[in-house]
């Protein structure tokens, strides 16, 4: 199941010019700079703008194609907007209703209590949009866009409007429903955080042009795609909860490249776990270290490796076929004579839980 | 104090105002609608003609009425040729007349109002299932009150204070054409000044007392908005 999508739309002086295909499945973020057209390509997929040659194609459904264009209200989505623009004039409950009601009896999937319950807003169902703080609101318009049903979820910045507090209050929310509904989500951020902890899948843009599209541990660690000002370079690692060690206090996360330790945390065996390893965390020797009081070190092959400056170098590693990368110093790679395909060892300094 | 005559003419006057307003209403929420929505580059035309009346003397719209509506105007023969009878001096005519006379009252809030609804609602309800209609009737109408409501009493309370118009094209017959407005010119007219005072005064109530509850109530309505 994919989502394909070719668009051409001028708007003023701005031209954006897609043709990508994501799957339709997990969460895809769609990251960029300001004004690159996240926004513009996505209200094209929902249909509230058009571009009268689009393609637009969700899993078997033609959205758009030729003459054939599925108004907004008949393309089963949901749409969550950067304002949470509920209505002002119904309740939280009616507002939650509007989009419920609207949907036949045998295509709803999402009831009202679960939406309720999902996105923690019970105790606002009586109350006016007015008076809601600005995280109460967005989770309100979460769950009256989930009431639809709808076969792809498109949030267009939903953390933005927010203040940090509000944002906290929402992301769990998020990943809950990234975790709990087999929903499909088109996520357009353009803070590195919220990618990591929220993507599958990538879709880099700029100035109305795909960069790059494809899975985000591929994409955040290739060396050939320019990195957002001030963002670190990371790789984001899928793993799973193998084992708790209580005398040590660790947790062993498994991975396909081996298994790292980490601070004791909470997570149930089983539990998929997304872990972040910082670029500059990771450090390269010939051969297995011993006597060190580093945990996760991984035999590793050099993929690629590109010069960051004067002093440093960007290394790609593969770990068992997951990418990693690691900041060095031009003089040691010049020492351990690194070049691609090199066997090597990777020591992982430390690794952030994100989930 | 209050004569029979004049308890007719303000029977004639509210039911001008009131059909003349409902009609209004009817032509003029679409017309709003499509002013406020539409990006024709010439809106602006269509927008000058319904502003029109705002500036013009009503003598001289009533004037064009008048010949377009009497037995040899274009109209007038027209309703001849099919039977019927020439609008002017009826009550017909007269709604006719008001209907052209208070179209920017009833217009010009109403497009203001639903300008002010924006896109973004729409949106919202179209993404939540909404068909056109739909979303017009629950979200557009609904977000509009205000502008509902101005619209309303506007549009009301200029037809009831309407006279050159209709003195045009109306002429002055009792319990037909004759509306509160000429009454008084009538009053004035035959010096009966007690009389006129007591009609001038109470339009001059009514007339307050309209604009005081508009008021009031757009004020509660835009601090409930968000």
């Amino acid at each position: 199941m994919t989502i394909e999508t070719r668009f051409h739309l001028k708007r003023g002086g701005f031209v954006l010019d897609v043709d990508v295909t994501f799957p339709a499945r997990g969460a895809t973020a769609f990251f960029g700079p300001s004004g690159c057209g996240k926004t513009t390509l996505l209200r094209a997929i929902a249909g509230l703008v058009r571009d009268p040659n689009g393609f637009c194609r969700v899993g078997d459904a033609l959205w758009q194609t030729g003459s054939h264009f599925l108004p907004p209200h008949r393309r089963p989505l949901g749409f969550v907007f950067q304002e949470a623009s509920l209505f002002p004039h119904l309740s939280v409950q009616r507002n939650l209703e509007y989009g419920l009601k609207r949907v036949p009896g045998q295509q709803r999937r999402v009831t009202l209590s679960e939406a309720v319950e999902l996105l923690g807003v019970e105790s606002l169902l009586t109350r006016r949009p007015h008076g809601l703080s600005g995280g109460e609101r967005q989770r309100v318009a979460i769950a009256r866009a989930l009431l639809t049903s709808p076969r792809l979820l498109i949030m267009d910045e939903p953390l933005a409007a927010l203040d940090r507090a509000s944002k906290r209050e929402i992301l769990p929310y998020l990943e809950r429903l990234h975790n709990e509904l087999a929903m499909p989500v088109l996520y357009v951020s353009h803070a590195p955080d919220e990618v990591a902890r929220l993507a599958d899948h990538l879709v880099l843009l700029d100035s109305g042009q795909v960069r790059a599209a494809g899975p985000i541990g591929e994409l955040l660690t290739r060396l050939d795609l320019p990195r957002e000002q001030g963002a670190e370079a990371e790789a984001i690692i899928e793993a799973r909860v193998a084992a708790h060690d209580e005398s040590y206090h660790l947790s062993y996360l498994e991975f396909a490249g081996g298994r790292f330790s980490v601070a004791r945390n909470a997570l149930p065996l089983g539990h998929s776990a997304r872990l972040r390893v910082l670029a500059r965390d990771v450090s390269i020797t010939l051969q297995p270290q011993t006597g060190t009081s580093i945990l996760n070190i991984f035999p590793a092959s050099i993929d690629d490796l590109i010069e960051e400056g004067p002093a440093q170098m960007l290394v790609r590693l593969d770990i068992a076929g997951v990418p990693v990368l690691s900041r060095i110093t031009r003089k040691s790679a010049k020492v351990l004579a690194l070049a691609p395909g090199k066997q090597v060892y990777a020591q992982v300094k430390a690794v952030a839980l994100l989930e | 104090m209050i004569s029979d005559a004049d308890l007719v003419a303000l029977r004639v006057t509210l039911q001008l105002a009131g059909l003349t307003t409902l009609i209004l209403l009817v032509l003029g929420t679409p017309l709003a609608w499509w002013l406020a929505r539409s990006h024709w580059r010439f809106k602006f035309l269509v927008e000058a003609v319904v502003a029109l009346p705002l500036v013009l003397p009503p003598t001289v719209l009533g004037f064009y009425l008048l010949v377009t509506l009497g037995p040899h105007g274009p109209v007038g023969s027209l309703m001849e040729a099919l039977g019927g009878r020439p609008l002017a001096f009826t009550f017909a005519g007269l709604v006719v007349g008001s209907v052209i006379y208070s179209l920017p009252f009833v217009v010009q809030p109403l497009q203001g109002a639903f300008t002010s609804v924006g896109r973004r609602p729409l949106e919202v309800a179209a993404t939540l299932r909404a068909s056109p209609f739909d979303r017009f009737f629950t979200v557009a109408v609904p977000l509009a009150r205000p502008g509902f409501l101005t619209a309303t009493v506007l549009g009301f309370a200029h037809t009831v204070g309407e006279f050159g118009v209709v003195l045009m094209i109306g002429g002055n017959i009792p319990g037909r054409t004759q509306v509160l407005s000429i009454a008084i010119y009538d009053h004035v007219e035959s010096l009966e000044y007690s009389h006129a005072h007591i009609l001038s005064g109470g339009l001059l109530m009514i007339s307050f007392l309209l604009l005081i509850t508009v008021y009031a109530l757009n004020r509660r309505f835009t601090m409930v908005k968000p």
